[in-house]
């Protein structure tokens, strides 16, 4: 073991990837970190504020720390219900995509169709197929007699975002759900059958149980987008009615770009950032565990 | 617990119109018995898999009829053949413990508790799992898992059959012996029809009272192993059965001798002079043939190969390489003039790939 060549050069070949992470994450973000521990007075002059940002953003009762909380309840909940309502759907689009022939492909492409559009182009479709004077969607509702107005009425604005989210999003895990299934081989369909399972069973014994591992990847992926939902409201309800679906994201940047109330918004990204990562450290985490214990 | 019958089995998938049908199952015609273990043997692609699949169900052949006992099940779902099977690679259900597997096929059909978990029991100590049936399926070792896919095919008490496709391909080979007796052991204490398909010789001679020899769709030969071995009906059966496989010789036929390019040999009896431009050729086995000094046919050894147990040597005759045992003691090297002798009754003439007997002489 002694003998073993001790050459350092290989770290040449990181370098490069090392300063590209510098510039697009790491430098940016240490700007942010800066931000959140200055005050200004204006005239780019900056002195030292502690951790006083973070004091007043993590405290409900100030004015900063109530806006951050009630944005990051609706943010929780819209990721809840964007889950509970996707990933459902997803699994059920991905069992009912054929198994052979050209529907495959037809159905593939249909599925991946709103994966391809742009964030901005999703909300501007919305924002006019959810208007009640010439949208399809608001007409519609409207027509039958259902008062929907998403500009005027929460419920209305609510349901809007996440029927875009579901309508945008649920191709993605129905797509990830069909690799997986596709991943099951033949022999456990048929030793079910041999078995007299029903179809329910062999959902729920073979199909479920065989989809963990990527529906834990759709999670994350779809929990970490939606946590962070920006554009798409943005276009559609711009946070409105009143602040009814102003999420985390489009609070901040208001705060930053808006107000350019500097120190706050970089406490906030911080914050903000914090979450999302410890909730998808968590629930990997745990995930992954319960999937060793049960392999005892 | 039935017998099986294939009446006129065959099957054709679908090709462009017009064209000729491409059989993967050529016509069989055969009883499995109950109480008796068939392999079906062939190299890949030979069909062995398809007759699998239409006995189970999964696939409904294009001509003939699939009698369980005198019950037409040809077009019965498999679900409802009452038939076991075990694949390649152990399925087994990754949620459940080893005693929720077992029961798992009892259960859906609605088999009253008590009944389930008596019978569970029985199978686990048939198969050694019982310190293991509270344990998840999916942390046990692949011939553990194996052992519990062959359990939910052994649990339902009114299977007609049991079948199993290559069972041992992913268990290490220490441990193919041992899940090999046991399937022997669980054939003798339950008495059931089982068939076999492998591509390995030892396995199926170990494991079939009878075996199939198919080879492109065609069934070539049903016998056991001891017929097989002894007087193959077709070349490809002396070739595929024994290691090495059959020698074989092109010769022409004189009566009851066959010359190959100028070395004679004697044959137990005569045959009828073959017609024009049939292939007809001299099979022996390498374990029924002799290189030693002394013998009727003339030939030059050109390799030896020391296996331990026995010697063999090789040479060239009428332009063709086979291989014999060679005579322990008799001290030939590689280049050196020997001779060769064929046992008396082990010299088989083969027309057309066909094995021929003659009149005796």
């Amino acid at each position: 073991m002694m003998d073993k060549p001790w050459n350092n050069r290989a770290w040449l070949f990181v370098v490069p990837v090392l300063i590209i992470v510098l510039f697009s994450s790491l430098l940016p973000m240490m700007t942010v970190v800066n931000y959140s521990v200055q005050d200004t007075m204006g005239q780019n002059n900056f002195f030292w504020n502690g951790v006083a940002w973070f004091q007043n953003l993590l405290d409900p009762t100030t004015d900063m720390g109530g806006r951050f909380a009630n944005a990051l309840v609706r943010n929780l909940i819209f990721s809840l219900v964007i889950l509970c309502l996707e990933v459902p759907l997803g699994i059920a689009v991905a069992l009912c995509i054929p198994k052979h022939g050209w529907r495959v492909g037809a159905s593939l492409v249909l599925i991946a169709l709103p994966l391809l559009i742009p964030w901005e182009v999703v909300g501007t479709i919305w924002q006019i197929f959810a208007r009640q004077d010439i949208g399809l969607f608001g007409a519609a509702l409207n027509a039958i007699g259902l008062h929907y107005n998403d500009t005027q009425d929460p419920t209305s604005a609510w349901a809007t975002i996440v029927i875009m989210d579901v309508w945008h999003w649920t191709g993605m895990i129905a797509l990830l759900s069909y690799a997986g299934l596709k991943a099951i081989p033949d022999a456990f369909y048929q030793a079910a059958r041999i078995d007299g399972a029903s179809r329910w069973s062999i959902f729920r014994n073979i199909e479920l149980p065989k989809l963990q591992k990527v529906l834990v990847i759709a999670v994350l992926l779809r929990f970490m987008e939606s946590f962070m939902i920006y554009t798409e409201p943005s276009v559609v309800t711009g946070g409105g009615p009143g602040e009814a679906t102003s999420f985390i994201s489009l609070d901040l940047v208001k705060i930053a770009l808006g107000q350019v109330d500097l120190g706050n918004a970089a406490a906030l990204s911080i914050v903000y950032y914090l979450i999302t990562l410890t909730i998808c450290y968590v629930f990997f985490t745990i995930m992954t565990q319960l999937d060793q214990r049960k392999g005892v | 617990m039935a017998s099986i019958t294939l009446d006129h089995i065959a099957h054709a998938y679908p090709g462009p119109p017009g064209a000729p049908k491409h059989y993967a199952l050529k016509q069989i015609d055969h009883l499995w018995q109950q109480g008796r273990a068939y392999a079906l043997l062939g190299p890949s692609g030979c069909g062995k898999t398809t007759l699998l699949n239409i006995i189970s169900g999964l696939v409904i052949p294009s001509e003939g009829r699939l009698l369980f006992d005198n019950t037409d099940v040809t077009r019965l779902p498999t679900e409802r053949r009452n038939i076991a099977q075990v694949f390649q690679f152990p399925v087994i259900y990754d949620t459940m413990t080893v005693a929720e597997n077992l029961a798992f096929p009892l259960k859906n059909r609605g088999m009253e508790r008590n009944a389930i978990k008596r019978r569970v029991e029985e199978i686990a100590d048939l198969l050694d799992l019982r310190p293991d049936l509270g344990r998840r399926a999916r942390g046990l070792t692949a011939d553990a898992k194996q052992k519990i896919s062959l359990g939910r095919g052994l649990v339902r008490s009114d299977v007609s059959a049991v079948l199993f496709d290559e069972p041992l391909t992913v268990i290490d080979p220490a441990l193919k012996w041992e899940l090999r007796s046991k399937l022997k052991a669980v054939h003798q204490a339950l008495d059931l029809l089982m068939i076999y398909v492998t591509h390995d010789q030892v396995e199926a001679l170990t494991f079939a009272d009878e075996v199939v020899v198919m080879k492109d769709g065609a069934v070539l030969q049903i016998g056991t192993p001891a017929e097989l071995f002894e007087s193959p009906a077709h070349s490809f059966v002396g070739y595929f059965i024994g290691s090495p496989g059959m020698n074989f010789l092109p010769v022409t036929i004189d009566g009851a001798r066959a010359h190959a390019d100028g070395a004679v040999f004697d044959l137990d009896a005569r045959y009828a002079p073959p017609g024009a431009g049939q292939k007809v050729e001299l099979g022996f086995r390498p374990d029924y043939a002799t290189i030693s000094r002394q013998g009727p046919v003339a030939v030059r050894v050109d390799r030896i190969e020391d296996l331990g147990r026995r010697t063999l040597a090789r040479f060239t005759l009428a332009g063709k390489e086979a291989v014999a045992t060679l005579v322990p003691g008799s001290g030939l090297a590689p280049g050196d003039d020997a001779a060769l002798t064929i046992a008396p009754g082990h010299a088989h003439v083969f027309i057309d790939d066909l094995r021929t007997e003659g009149s005796p002489a």
